[in-house]
């Protein structure tokens, strides 16, 4: 199926057999409305943020071979160090949408913000995403906006920060009631 | 056997989802204008709550007229902790998510790791984590049927279902030496070989299995007390489930059609028998059906499996042959140098997955458990984001429990089968 009527459609990606339409964060309610209701993604299964903040920083050594196997006695078969390709913004939020009808076809509706960027919630599209856009919310910071409940969902109200960046420090925080507060 | 009677209608006009807020069920402007509305909380520390799970009850009488679900109790950052370790490292952290369903949960994440290295798995593994699977499907029923029936009074079934639930459990230690929390997926295949004299207690269990299952009916179905609490309570349409993202036995239960395992077939499941377990009334009797149902589905494919696995030659490798993902055996590193070096590289660096994203998703216990992996081509993944099914389950206690009765709450949250573990991660 072509997806190239995706109002505000950026580019397709297809790996490891999944499809991937990357849209402008300003068009992603018509975007999500055009798949809810021409091509029948009625059914969101998850909303899901990652933030690359040192994305490529570091090198990598990469992983060659095929699936057949490697040849043990072959040197340098786990690659050369180098950088993963740059990402286009910090935060790729992601949208996993179902279509409920046979061979179970899924998308991933993909838009990209820099920190504070606002992205409009989906839940008039989908109301299972209040949930989903809360937590995206609560751990990533995401600003979602026009969501009916914005609120923290996992951590208590008055938590600073927002604990899956990368930037936020690990093992860093006060623990309550230890005197070390 | 009871029989259910069949609609042909749908069970109710329009939508039941809360507006503004889905998940929120709000007092009606003309009952907050009259004092006598009591706001109650249910939980954190309810005995009925699986887990921590604090519903905010507005009541009207006896009547359940406002309410809101409040979570992240049991919230231990999972996915920030798999970002600091190595991809092997990270496989045993899934599975505590939800100890229940924790082979399902573990698989997910294996698979994601295979699906960006494209590995080719055994057929002896898969048939193996097939059979795995399913059993841990029982399991996880068991528990959930044992529980459901407790919290509203029936004591007894708690112990019949845990008969069954030990038997499974002694298998798992078996297999992998640990009851729970077993670890014995790796990527590329199992982590051990089947031990001997499995196939022999599995086959036990599969013989049992349907009598006990036919034994819970023959004690509930009748019972009229369990049928006045499950009967119409906790209504769930087709068009609200899917819009609600429901999945697993809920959604079934309200007439969709729906199971990943037929539909979008992973491992072998397109190679075995098996019947999807629909029911279409939506109410808390059709979701205990539909877990009655599926248990006897599940032992139909451990059958199955059991039948594949014993057709394979005693020497049939269980993990894939790649030395720089897999360890090497044992053996080897007394005589091969080259052996040596891949498992020290692989216990200390650990193995890299190439550059990429994939989202994978299976049909666990509780309905699509999906896992969202991100990797930079290092030894840590990048992201890690586990789409748990528990957490949305628990979007449709609002729509649910609409107008029900403060005891029948207890009823309907069960009904939905969660795992606060899940729920919070």
């Amino acid at each position: 199926m072509s997806y190239d009527g995706v109002p505000g459609l950026v580019e397709t990606k297809v790996a490891h057999g999944e499809t991937t339409l990357v849209v402008d964060p300003a068009r992603l309610i018509e975007a999500a409305l055009h798949l809810r209701d021409e091509h029948g993604f009625g059914f969101l299964s998850d909303v899901s943020a990652a933030d690359y903040l040192g994305w490529g920083e570091q090198q990598v050594a990469g992983y060659l071979g095929t699936t057949a196997g490697r040849d043990i006695n072959q040197p340098g078969t786990n690659g050369l160090a180098r950088r993963p390709a740059a990402k286009p913004k910090r935060f790729s939020l992601s949208y996993h949408l179902l279509a409920l009808r046979p061979g179970a076809p899924r998308v991933r509706l993909q838009t990209w913000i820099d920190d504070g960027e606002p992205v409009e919630s989906v839940v008039k599209v989908w109301p299972t995403a209040d949930w989903h856009e809360r937590e995206v919310w609560d751990l990533m910071g995401v600003n979602i906006v026009n969501h009916p409940n914005r609120v923290r969902i996992l951590l208590e109200d008055d938590w600073e920060g927002h604990p899956l960046r990368k930037d936020y420090p690990v093992g860093g925080e006060p623990v309550r009631f230890s005197g070390e507060e | 056997m009871a029989t259910v009677e069949r609609r042909t209608k749908p069970i109710y006009e329009g939508t039941r989802i809360p507006s503004p807020v889905p998940t929120i069920l709000a007092v009606p402007e003309r009952l907050r204008a009259n004092d006598d509305i009591q706001q109650i909380n249910f939980g954190p520390n309810h005995p009925s709550t699986h887990g921590v799970l604090r519903l905010v009850v507005d009541l009207d009488g006896e009547l359940v007229v406002g309410l809101r679900a409040v979570i992240g109790y049991l919230h231990t950052g999972f996915e920030k902790t798999m970002e600091q370790k190595t991809w092997w490292k990270c496989i045993t952290y899934p599975e505590r998510i939800d100890y229940l369903a924790f082979q399902s949960n573990e698989l997910v994440f294996v698979l994601a790791i295979e699906k960006l290295l494209a590995m080719e798995i055994p057929e002896k593994a898969t048939w193996m984590r097939m059979c795995l699977l399913e059993l841990n499907r029982i399991h996880s029923h068991l528990v959930w049927l044992g529980t459901a029936c407790l919290e509203l009074g029936a004591i007894s079934m708690f112990w019949y279902t845990f008969r069954e639930r030990d038997q499974i459990l002694d298998l798992f230690e078996m297999v992998c030496g640990t009851r729970m929390h077993t670890r014995y997926f790796q990527a590329g295949g199992l982590a051990e070989d089947i031990p001997e004299g499995f196939y022999e207690e599995a086959w036990k269990l599969v013989a049992q299995m349907p009598k006990g299952v036919d034994q819970y009916e023959d004690m509930i179905d009748q019972n009229r007390i369990w049928l006045e609490r499950t009967k119409g309570l906790g209504l769930l349409s087709a068009e609200d489930a899917i819009a609600l993202g429901q999945s697993g036995p809920a959604l079934r239960a309200s007439g969709v059609d729906w199971d990943l395992r037929r539909d979008q077939p992973y491992l072998f499941y397109d190679r075995v028998y098996f019947d999807v377990c629909v029911r279409e009334n939506g109410d808390v009797w059709d979701r205990y059906k539909v877990h009655m149902d599926e248990m006897r589905q599940s032992t139909r494919i451990v059958a199955q499996c059991l039948e594949q696995l014993q057709k394979l030659d005693d020497g049939a490798p269980w993990i894939a042959d790649d030395r720089k993902v897999v360890l090497p055996p044992r053996e080897e590193l007394h005589t091969s140098m080259e052996s040596l070096i891949h498992h020290f590289k692989i216990v200390t660096e650990g193995y890299r997955v190439p550059e990429g994203e994939v989202y994978v998703t299976i049909e666990s216990a509780r309905g699509e458990m999906g896992c969202y992996v991100v990797s930079d081509g290092g030894a840590k993944p990048w992201r890690v984001k586990f789409r748990a099914p528990s957490f949305v389950a628990l979007q449709a206690t609002a729509t649910c429990m609409n107008d029900a009765l403060i005891a029948d709450m207890i009823a309907i949250a069960g009904s939905l089968d969660t795992v606060m573990g899940e729920v919070d991660r």
